[in-house]
């Protein structure tokens, strides 16, 4: 575990995989149908008290 | 017994304690202990005085713990006015250095004072008391652990007391934000596990299916915090009964963790942590959900993944290698977007109730929050590019952007939170005044404005004056004479930091009246329609 080894690994295989997540999160996020779940959680704190 | 156990550990903690004054190996570390004990002790002497032998009464498990947190709604008042009045007394000092008293009371020592007394002790019991508020509320679940909430709530008070008392007596880590000794960094490390425990245990025993998003960004603040307190002060003490110990890192790298700490504690602490306060008390302020659930979801998800890269940005120009300096300037200038982006999704709750801005001072504080929030995570991504930075970087005009962040959006959100929260808490119908919330309002909102223009001015003549050179290459002015051009703008910054304290005081006699029960007899805000109604009969007179 060099620091050349964790740097290069880092800018590459660790940057596309952090992107990837990203991605999926804002992907999922934005899915199909979600609007009604989104709408239904937003109500979530005007529900009581 | 009421509190027996109790009792008999904190009698243990304070004979510690003493037994740490006693054989303590330096004068300071001798000191501090002598402090705890009577802190400790008389804590421990008021639970003995308020003990009771009668059977304890059953809790209901479907009541919400509502304790703690009207605590907390109190302490973050408290420790608000003196937090701030510090701010105003070394705003003082630096524009009249004869009021430096030694040696407690010099700017070195009571500077670490006023930043860990409005960040941790006033931001921190604020996020504390909201996040117990809010988990409960949009869980619908009593909080977890019984007393545990008793415990972080105390713990974390005995945790500013060590932290003030320490800086005052002159010990110090001289990491900046985290300048507590290694003792006191181990009883917080304690106190903000029990936190997590209690959050999460509460999100876990939760009865509402989904987990509403505020709750996502306390837990990032939460988790985060943990992070970046243990790895930023992994130290070594010299003596484990002396105040004295040294990082585990050097140079460069002991420079990076500091500041990947520092600016995450600004990201999670002091972003995070109030976006999930925004994410509750807007909506419920204004009665309408969020403008967008699925952007704040994105919004979270986006200053996940990039605050924690943008640290370097507070090392440009220095032996940090190069790539991690332009990797700082990317990430801040990327936030940019989730920030803004979160910004509107907060001002766009008020779509169709914008006229609440004029009827509701408190929807007025939290919009005024909001478009701070906006501006002054526009001026950071700005202030991280290199070559603005090498203007600004050890000048004023940071210390007006963190005051912008820290007055205009933590300060008023917070305030907005609290004047929510408390009429609720104490059950009364409401406010004892909202004239004096509007009061409130524009002397905090004026005071800002001084604050940070002022600092603007003072910060850009600064940064000139130091690369000023005339045509030989000599540099035109010496130190002094920047610190001498200065003094105007010193005092007028210490004016608009009076304002602002002044706002927190009258909110402090608001909220110790409607506390007490009491509700001032005030004409009602004025609504909008006669306004309107009169502007459009004039107009129609024309048409």
């Amino acid at each position: 575990m060099t620091y050349n080894f964790m740097r290069e690994f880092a800018d590459s295989w660790g940057l596309l995989a952090m992107a990837l997540l990203f991605v999926g999160c804002v992907a999922f996020a934005l899915r199909p149908g979600s609007r009604r779940h989104a709408d239904k959680a937003a109500q979530i704190p005007l529900k009581d008290d | 017994m009421k509190f027996g156990k109790e009792i008999v550990l904190l009698s243990l903690f304070a004979f510690a304690a003493l037994v740490a004054a006693g054989f303590g190996v330096d004068e300071p570390f001798r000191q501090h202990m002598w402090v705890l004990f009577f802190a400790v002790a008389g804590f421990t002497a008021i639970l003995l005085r308020n003990t009771e032998f009668k059977p304890a009464v059953p809790i209901d498990p479907a009541a919400y713990m509502d304790g703690p947190i009207r605590y907390g709604a109190i302490a973050t008042v408290f420790w608000g006015v003196v937090g701030m009045l510090v701010g105003v007394v070394i705003a003082l000092q630096l524009a009249y250095p004869d009021l430096n008293v030694e040696p407690w009371f010099n700017f070195g020592r009571l500077r670490p004072l006023h930043t860990s007394g409005v960040v941790f002790a006033f931001g921190g019991n604020a996020l504390l008391c909201t996040s117990l508020y809010v988990v409960q509320r949009t869980c619908r679940a009593r909080l977890f652990g019984g007393d545990l909430a008793w415990f972080v709530f105390w713990g974390y008070q005995l945790f500013i007391v060590m932290a003030a008392t320490g800086y005052l007596l002159g010990i110090t880590e001289s990491r900046e934000y985290a300048e507590p000794e290694w003792y006191v960094d181990l009883w917080l490390t304690i106190v903000w596990v029990a936190y997590l425990l209690l959050f999460l245990g509460t999100i876990l025993k939760r009865k509402e299916p989904h987990i509403y998003v505020a709750n996502w960004f306390y837990l990032s603040f939460i988790v985060t915090i943990a992070m970046l307190h243990v790895i930023n002060n992994l130290s070594m003490p010299v003596s484990l009964l002396g105040a004295k110990s040294y990082s585990a890192f050097s140079g460069v790298q002991d420079a990076l963790t500091q500041w990947w700490y520092g600016h995450n504690a600004v990201g999670f602490f002091l972003t995070a942590g109030f976006l999930g306060m925004m994410y509750y008390f807007v909506p419920k302020q204004a009665n309408r959900p969020v403008y967008s659930y699925r952007l704040s979801i994105i919004h979270f998800w986006a200053l996940i993944f990039l605050y924690i890269w943008a640290g370097p940005h507070h090392l440009h120009y220095t032996a940090l290698p190069d790539w991690a300096q332009t990797l700082g300037m990317v990430f801040s200038i990327m936030l940019w977007m989730p920030s803004w982006g979160g910004m509107i999704n907060g001002l766009m709750t008020l779509s169709g109730a914008w006229d609440k801005l004029r009827t509701d001072p408190i929807i007025r504080m939290m919009v005024m929050a909001v478009a701070f929030y906006g501006m002054s995570t526009f001026e950071g991504p700005m202030m991280a590019i290199k070559t603005v930075n090498s203007l600004s970087h050890y000048t004023d005009w940071t210390i007006g952007h963190v005051h912008s962040g820290a007055l205009g959006w933590v300060g008023m959100i917070s305030f907005g939170a609290i004047y929510y929260m408390v009429p609720k808490l104490w059950n009364r119908e409401r406010l004892y005044s909202m004239r004096l919330v509007t009061w409130h309002f524009w002397l905090a909102t004026l005071g800002i404005v001084v604050y940070a223009a002022v600092m603007w001015v003072s910060g850009i003549m600064q940064g000139l004056m130091w690369r000023e050179y005339d045509e030989q290459s000599f540099l035109v002015y010496s130190f002094a004479e920047t610190v001498a051009a200065m003094h105007p703008y010193y005092i007028m910054r210490a004016i608009g930091g009076a304002m602002y304290l002044s706002g927190a005081l009258i909110m402090a006699w608001n909220i110790a009246m409607t506390i007490l029960g009491y509700q001032r007899e005030e004409d009602p805000m004025p609504r909008s329609i006669p306004a309107l109604r009169s502007v459009r009969s004039g107009a129609s007179k024309w048409a």
